[in-house]
Formats: structure tokens, C-alpha cells, sequence
């Protein structure tokens, strides 16, 4: 009962008005007295509901217990037996969703915003290890003379890089992009994950002794099937996301100011046009933005434009504030910055000016039907209900499918009618030693999902290895 | 990785490296090409067509014209350098048979992505016709290696410093005018080029393939950046293409695309590399 009586702590952010322009990281982080009120808070329950919400189950009341009892280096081991990127995860996971959902607190208190705030512990925990430079490299067992390829070097790839690693396998990343780190470098904005955390990761997994080959393309610099017959790869895990953008099939999608939110991510954050003192790769100067879309790609689009400099930034979305699939804390701070939210609208057609330049969308406004088959009301548009809106930008986010590259270069390598890659619950596919997951396996998913595919998939490829 | 071995300069503006890149020098074929970057935190990443390689040697041949800030950074670079991120090779390759005639135009540095489409024509067999044209003598790049291929060669410039003086569409009307006509054109050079080219050989229904160049990021197919509209589609140069068939390809929209950032361009100074200021 006191405990419940102990109010939750709230994350210290930088002020809107101030972070609107500039790309520091939006949320501070927790001071160590917070966290330790926080830890206390929890009623370290029995059936411990929130690890059920957790998809990779961590123990989340034995972190807290830890983190309570000042005891923060126990309190990183905890999560690290589940989680390789506590300080990613505990940044981006959508916990509102997942562990803090089923959490007892926030039930009791009627309301998931006063569940236990498991995500900022974990961050607090993660960053306070980092900070004391107490971040350990993992024991790597004797050489087995075993070779794993990892094609990819997001979430996925890197944890099966680090699990497959340890057990003494020589581990060669290959990384299409300039700089590894997937989604996690070249989507998901600074202000909301600081690169150097990321890189972090990656120093360790070199530390380890992790071979890095960026600016090569499996597919095209070499196949698969190479790899495995001539390379004299053991195993390959497959992470190479979901990075193919999907665009509405409008009018005027090609016209000049319409981007996707991958390539207006990719320039801003990847080869951050935002420095333009320093950065080669321009960027739109843009006065006024439409955003469409309503997920996490969505408010990064939005909230970069802001910081962009752009004056007014929109963002359309066709179902209601309850249907967004958005994080609720980034909806949150996409708000308090100032994006103009437009519920229940969609564009028809992206206007044009004489030169073939955006200048506006024409929208129509949408009342929700019955359900679909992803059980939420089905978006109808009203007929007669056009109206335009002057912009010079439009980004479309409204999802992302898989990169048929890989694909088409591999005979034998079962797909799904969307094209993600077949794998079973170990993660292997149809080829022999071949192995995939996160995004290229569930469509457009999360990190912590990633990751915890990356994390089986590792198990079975060692397991594998170990009976060859 | 990566090392420059050898530069030429072929004009005034155009410039001629050789590159060891086995990889990239044993996998690729025509009409492929690689993106280069000279500075992994700041710089560009930008697409050039590999001209020439070497597979025994491991090496690859690109030719570039310094129109902008990436290229005349390139340019200034020197055998014994090395660029520090190339990937490739990339686009899917040219669809090469034996089509019987062939005529291949190529406009200013557009002959350098020519080139190996040229080189596995003939090899499969072709009667290859190349039309060759610049704004001058000058900027005339690769005659000598075109002529070598060739089984016939038209030199023209717009000014008539060299070759006859007319636009390569003046050479190509004629052939598509004679009998046989051409079995297939290919055309490559800048988009208002090869969209006269196309406009040329559409009444007499020659098949008329185009390389286009657009704007590019990660040439993976990840960025949409680089689409165009292709008979009314949406298509990725990067993956799709490059080359696509002409007769179906809005080049006004791919034109005015590529202006996107005309203003940023001309206005930027960078202070990436540090010898450059
Ligand atoms: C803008 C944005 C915001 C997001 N926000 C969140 C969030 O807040 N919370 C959350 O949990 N999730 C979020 N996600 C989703 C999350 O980032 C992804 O689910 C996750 O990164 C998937 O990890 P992955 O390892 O499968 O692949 P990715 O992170 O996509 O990495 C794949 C890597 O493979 C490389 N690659 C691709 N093809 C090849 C090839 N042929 N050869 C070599 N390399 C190749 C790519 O360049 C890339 O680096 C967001 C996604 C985006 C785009
Ligand atoms: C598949 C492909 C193959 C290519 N092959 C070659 C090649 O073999 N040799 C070669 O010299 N060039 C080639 N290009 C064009 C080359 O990529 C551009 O010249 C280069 O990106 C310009 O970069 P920059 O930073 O020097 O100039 P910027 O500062 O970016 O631009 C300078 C000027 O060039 C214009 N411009 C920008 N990008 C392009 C482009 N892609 N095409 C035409 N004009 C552009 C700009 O509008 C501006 O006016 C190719 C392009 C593609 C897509
Ligand atoms: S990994 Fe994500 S879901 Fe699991 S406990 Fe941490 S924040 Fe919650
Ligand atoms: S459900 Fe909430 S209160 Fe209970 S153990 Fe988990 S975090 Fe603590
Ligand atoms: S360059 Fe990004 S999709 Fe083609």
C-alpha cells in the first residue's frame, strides 16, 4: 500500500520550445535518486505479469529489486542474460504495449501511464553502466575454427553476432550501407537514440573480435550461395530488415518534395544533412511538410522536419488518435513541438506547380466503419469531402516491405506472398545453414523482437555448429 | 580497398580512374555501376557506371565528369589515394543477345556507361553502330576504344569542331530511316539527350533502350530517391534499372527531379575534407 502511495517519476526532458532545434536527445534520463524511487514502486510480484509482456522475458522484478536496493551493476546482469541492448531497448521499446501493459501497478492506479516505468529503469541501468565505463567485453571461448556470416548489422544481426561469437566462432558482419547499425543509424532519429550508444555496441563486438565489412551488398558484391560454397562460411543468419518503402499509388507521387521517410531519415540521420556545415548531402529546405502516416517512421519524419527548420509541419493520418500504432510517447512529444495533427483525413492526390514541385495535397476526410482484419475500425472515406492543403513537401511513412534483393539472388530460399523470408521458431530457413530474423522475417516489426529472434536463432546456429 | 592506381585526364572536365576493387571487378556486368564516397562521416554518396574492368587484375575502370562538389573532390584525388567507401556493383545488369543491329549513341561523359554495353554487344555477337556526340571537340571522350569496337562510327559535335555538325538525333533519324532498321537503340547520355533520342526512333517503333541517372542515396532500393515513372508506374533506377525502355519513360518528370536540389548545391561549401576547404 505505501508503495503504491509513491508517485511515479517523470522523465526529465529538454523543453520543447529549446529542442525543436537542435537533434540532442529529447528525453534525459533518469537521476539516480528518480530511479531508485521508481525501482521502489514496484510490488516485485509474485507472477510477475510485466515479464509476460516482455518478448524476450526479462526479469524485470529482479532488475528493479537490484536497482532498489542501489545495487545497479546486478541490476545490468539481470537484463543482460535477456537483452544484449538494454540501452536501445529501453529507449524504443513501445512499453507501453508490452511489459508495462500488464504491469499490477498500473492496473491498480487504472491507468498503464502509472505502471511501474520499466523501460526508463532499464535505460538508467544501461546508460549507468556505459557511463562508469564498467561495460564489460563478453568472454569469447578458445577458436573453434567454425566461420558464421551475418548479412545485415541491425538489431538482429548484431546479437547473433555477439551470441554466436562468444562461443568461440569467427564472425564475419556484412553491411550494405557505409556504417553498420541498421535502423538503429540510419532510421530512428538522434534525439530519440544518440548514435554513439549504437556504436557502442558495435566497438564491443570488434573488441570481441568481430570481423566488419561495410559498403558490401549480399546479392550483389557476393551471393549467398558464394558464400556458403566458396567462402567456406559454417552458417548465415540473414537481418537485412525491411527497408523497401511503400508509397500510396497517388497522383503526383513523383512530382519534386515527395519523399519517402526513408530517404528523408537516411539523409538527415545516416549522412546527417542536418549539419549542413559539415554534411555533402543536401536536404529540402522546407517550409511546409505533410507527414503520412501514423507509426514510429511517421513522428521521426515529422519531428526531424520540425528540426529541419520547416514552419509547419503536418502530420495525416486516416484513422483516430486511439488507432495510431505510434508510440504514445512520441505522439506525446511530437505534439508539445508544435506538428499539427490531422486525424481522420487522407490524401487523394498530391497537387503540383508549373515547374512539377509539390504544392499542396487534396485530402479527403475519412468516418471509421467496422472492424478489419487487424481489428481496428476501418477507415471510409465521405464522398464530397475534398479540401486541399498548401504544402511544398510531402514525406510519405506508411510502412515498409521487404527488399526483394536477397530474394532474387537466392534459388531455393522460400518467401511469403509478402516477402519476407520463411524461418521457422529456431529461425532456419529453407536452405540448409542458412538462418533469419527480425524485420526480413516479421514484416516491419520492433528492436526488442529483433533482437530476441536474433537471440534464438544464435542458440540453434550454435547448437549446429557444436554437432558438425 | 579501394586504392586509386591510375588517373587520366580525358578533357578538360572528365577524368579517368582505374581502381583496385576485386570484388567488385570479378561480379559486375554492363550497365552496372558502383556508388562512391570520399568521406564516410560527411561526404555524399554518389553513383558512377563502371566503365571498364578487370577481373584477372581486380581492378575497375570509372570515367567522371567534375560537374558538382563530389566529383571535383574525386578529381583532385590521385593514384596512390584511396576513396574511402565503394559499393557495387549495383542495378541490375544490361539484358545482352544477339539482337543483329544495333545503334548505340552516346552523349558527352554518357559514353563512359556506353562503353560496356558496347563491349558485350559486340561479344554476343552485333552489328554495333555508334553515334558519338559532345557540345566540342574538347569534351570527346574514348573515340580511339568506341572506334576500335565499332563496325561503324558517327562522330558529331554541336559546334562542328570535329565530326559533322548536327545533334546525334540528325544520324539517328537517318538510320532508323534506312533498310533494315535497327534492331534496337541504345541511348545514354544527359536525360534531355536521350529523351530526343527516344522522341526520334518512336515513330519508327525502334526499341529504344535509355540509362538513366538519378538522384541516388543508398542504391539498394531502400530510399525511393532515385524513382522514376516508367509507362505509368513507379519505378527504382537503382534496382530496376538502370536502363529502362525509353518509349515509356517520363523524362520530364525524371528532369525536373533531378533539379531537386539545385539551390542547396550551388550554395554548399564543404569542409569535409580538410586539405579542401
Ligand atoms: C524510422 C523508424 C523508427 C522506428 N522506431 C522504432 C521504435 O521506436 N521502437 C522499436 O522497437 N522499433 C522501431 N522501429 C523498427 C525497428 O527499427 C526495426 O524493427 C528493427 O531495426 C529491425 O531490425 P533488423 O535487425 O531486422 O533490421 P534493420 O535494423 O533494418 O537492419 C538491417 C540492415 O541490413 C542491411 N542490409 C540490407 N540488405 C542487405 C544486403 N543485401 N547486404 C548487406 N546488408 C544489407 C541494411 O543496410 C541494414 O543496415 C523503427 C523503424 C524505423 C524505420
Ligand atoms: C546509375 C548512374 C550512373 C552514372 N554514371 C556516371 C558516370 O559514369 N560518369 C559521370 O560523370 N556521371 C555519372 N552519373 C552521374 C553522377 O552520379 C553525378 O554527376 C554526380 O552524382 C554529381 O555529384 P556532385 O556532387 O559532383 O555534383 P552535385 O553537386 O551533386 O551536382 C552538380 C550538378 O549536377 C547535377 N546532378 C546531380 N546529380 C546528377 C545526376 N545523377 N546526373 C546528372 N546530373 C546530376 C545537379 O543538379 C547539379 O546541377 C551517373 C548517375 C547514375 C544514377
Ligand atoms: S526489453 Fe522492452 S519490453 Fe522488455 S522489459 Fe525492456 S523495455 Fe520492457
Ligand atoms: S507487474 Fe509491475 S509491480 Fe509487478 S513485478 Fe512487474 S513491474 Fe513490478
Ligand atoms: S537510390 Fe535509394 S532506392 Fe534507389
Amino acid at each position: 500500500k505505501d508503495r503504491m502511495a509513491i508517485p511515479m517519476q517523470e522523465m526529465p526532458s529538454q523543453d520543447p520550445m529549446v529542442r525543436r532545434s537542435n537533434m540532442e536527445e529529447v528525453a534525459i534520463g533518469y537521476t539516480p535518486a528518480q530511479a531508485r524511487i521508481e525501482a521502489e514502486r514496484c510490488l516485485q510480484c509474485k507472477t510477475a505479469p510485466c515479464v509476460k509482456g516482455c518478448p524476450v522475458s526479462i526479469n524485470i522484478p529482479g532488475f528493479i529489486k537490484a536497482i532498489a536496493e542501489g545495487d545497479n551493476k546486478k541490476a545490468v546482469d539481470v537484463i543482460k542474460e535477456s537483452s544484449l541492448l538494454p540501452a536501445v531497448c529501453g529507449r524504443v521499446c513501445p512499453q507501453e504495449a508490452q511489459c508495462q501493459a500488464p504491469c499490477t501497478v498500473g492496473k491498480a492506479l487504472k491507468s498503464v501511464d502509472q505502471a511501474v516505468s520499466i523501460g526508463r529503469l532499464e535505460r538508467f541501468v544501461a546508460d549507468w553502466e556505459r557511463e562508469q565505463g564498467l561495460v564489460e567485453k563478453p568472454t569469447v571461448k578458445p577458436a573453434t575454427g567454425k566461420k558464421v556470416g551475418i548479412i545485415g548489422t541491425g538489431p538482429a544481426g548484431l546479437t547473433v553476432a555477439a551470441d554466436v561469437r562468444r562461443e568461440g566462432h569467427d564472425v564475419v558482419l556484412f553491411e550494405a550501407f557505409h556504417k553498420p547499425g541498421g535502423v538503429m543509424v540510419y532510421g530512428i532519429p538522434e534525439f530519440r537514440l544518440p548514435k554513439a550508444i549504437v556504436q557502442k555496441e558495435i566497438d564491443t563486438l570488434l573488441a570481441m573480435g568481430c570481423e566488419l565489412r561495410t559498403n558490401f551488398v549480399i546479392g550483389r558484391t557476393r551471393k549467398i550461395t558464394d558464400l556458403l560454397e566458396q567462402d567456406g562460411f559454417d552458417a548465415l543468419f540473414i537481418g537485412t530488415g525491411a527497408g523497401l518503402p511503400r508509397f500510396m499509388n497517388i497522383e503526383g507521387e513523383n512530382l519534386v518534395g515527395v519523399y519517402s521517410a526513408n530517404e528523408y531519415l537516411t539523409r538527415s540521420n545516416l549522412m546527417r544533412a542536418y549539419d549542413k556545415e559539415r554534411a555533402q548531402t543536401p536536404i529540402f529546405e522546407s517550409e511546409k511538410v505533410a507527414v503520412l502516416g501514423g507509426g514510429n517512421v511517421a513522428m521521426d519524419a515529422a519531428r526531424t522536419a520540425v528540426r529541419l527548420g520547416a514552419k509547419e509541419v503536418h502530420l495525416i493520418y486516416r484513422r483516430t488518435e486511439a488507432e495510431m500504432p505510434a508510440r504514445v510517447e512520441e505522439i506525446a512529444h511530437a505534439k508539445e513541438e508544435g506538428v499539427i495533427f490531422h486525424f481522420l483525413e487522407n490524401p487523394k492526390r498530391i497537387l503540383s506547380d508549373e515547374k512539377g514541385w509539390v504544392s499542396g495535397v487534396e485530402c479527403l476526410r475519412y468516418e471509421l466503419g467496422e472492424p478489419d482484419d487487424s481489428g481496428r475500425r476501418r477507415p471510409i472515406a465521405i464522398e464530397g469531402s475534398e479540401f486541399e492543403i498548401d504544402l511544398d513537401t510531402v514525406i510519405v511513412a506508411i510502412g515498409n516491405d521487404s527488399n526483394p534483393l536477397i530474394r532474387q539472388t537466392t534459388p531455393g530460399l522460400d518467401t511469403n506472398k509478402w516477402g519476407n523470408i520463411v524461418a521457422d521458431e529456431n529461425g532456419k530457413t529453407s536452405l540448409s545453414r542458412v538462418f533469419a530474423g527480425g524485420d526480413i522475417v516479421l514484416g516491419a516489426a520492433t528492436v526488442i523482437l529483433a533482437m530476441g529472434e536474433g537471440r534464438k536463432a544464435a542458440k540453434a546456429m550454435n547448437e549446429m555448429l557444436a554437432k558438425d | 580497398m579501394n586504392r586509386i592506381l591510375e588517373k587520366k585526364q580525358l578533357s578538360e572536365t572528365v577524368f579517368q580512374m582505374q581502381i583496385d576493387a576485386p570484388l567488385i571487378a570479378r561480379e559486375r556486368r554492363a550497365g552496372q555501376f558502383i556508388i562512391l564516397q570520399l568521406c564516410e562521416d560527411y561526404g555524399e554518396r554518389i553513383p558512377l557506371t563502371i566503365a571498364d574492368a578487370d577481373a584477372d587484375a581486380g581492378t575497375i575502370t570509372i570515367i567522371f565528369q567534375a560537374v558538382g562538389d563530389t566529383t571535383k573532390k574525386l578529381a583532385q584525388l590521385n593514384a596512390g589515394d584511396d576513396i574511402a567507401a565503394l559499393v557495387g556493383p549495383l542495378g541490375t545488369p544490361t539484358h545482352i543477345e544477339n539482337f543483329g543491329r544495333v545503334v548505340c549513341v552516346g552523349g558527352g561523359i554518357g559514353v563512359a556507361p556506353l562503353h560496356p554495353i558496347v563491349q558485350a554487344l559486340k561479344a554476343a555477337g552485333n552489328h554495333v553502330t555508334i553515334i558519338m556526340g559532345a557540345r566540342n571537340k574538347e569534351l570527346m571522350i574514348l573515340e580511339e576504344e568506341m572506334r576500335a569496337m565499332a563496325d561503324e562510327l558517327i562522330v558529331c559535335t554541336d559546334d562542328g569542331s570535329y565530326g559533322r555538325k548536327c545533334l546525334v538525333t540528325e544520324p539517328l533519324k537517318e538510320l532508323c530511316e534506312q533498310d533494315p532498321r535497327p534492331n534496337l537503340v541504345v541511348a545514354v547520355g544527359p536525360p534531355i539527350m536521350m529523351k530526343f533520342c527516344v522522341e526520334t526512333t518512336r515513330p519508327y517503333e525502334v526499341p529504344t533502350q535509355v540509362s538513366l541517372n538519378t538522384i541516388m542515396v543508398d542504391g539498394t532500393g531502400m530510399c525511393g530517391g532515385c524513382r522514376v515513372t516508367v509507362g505509368g508506374e513507379t519505378k527504382f533506377v537503382c534496382v530496376d534499372g538502370p536502363e529502362f525502355d525509353g518509349h515509356l519513360v517520363d523524362f520530364d518528370n525524371m528532369i525536373n527531379r533531378l533539379g531537386s536540389y539545385k539551390k542547396q548545391e550551388e550554395a554548399h561549401k564543404c569542409r569535409c575534407m580538410p586539405d579542401n576547404p
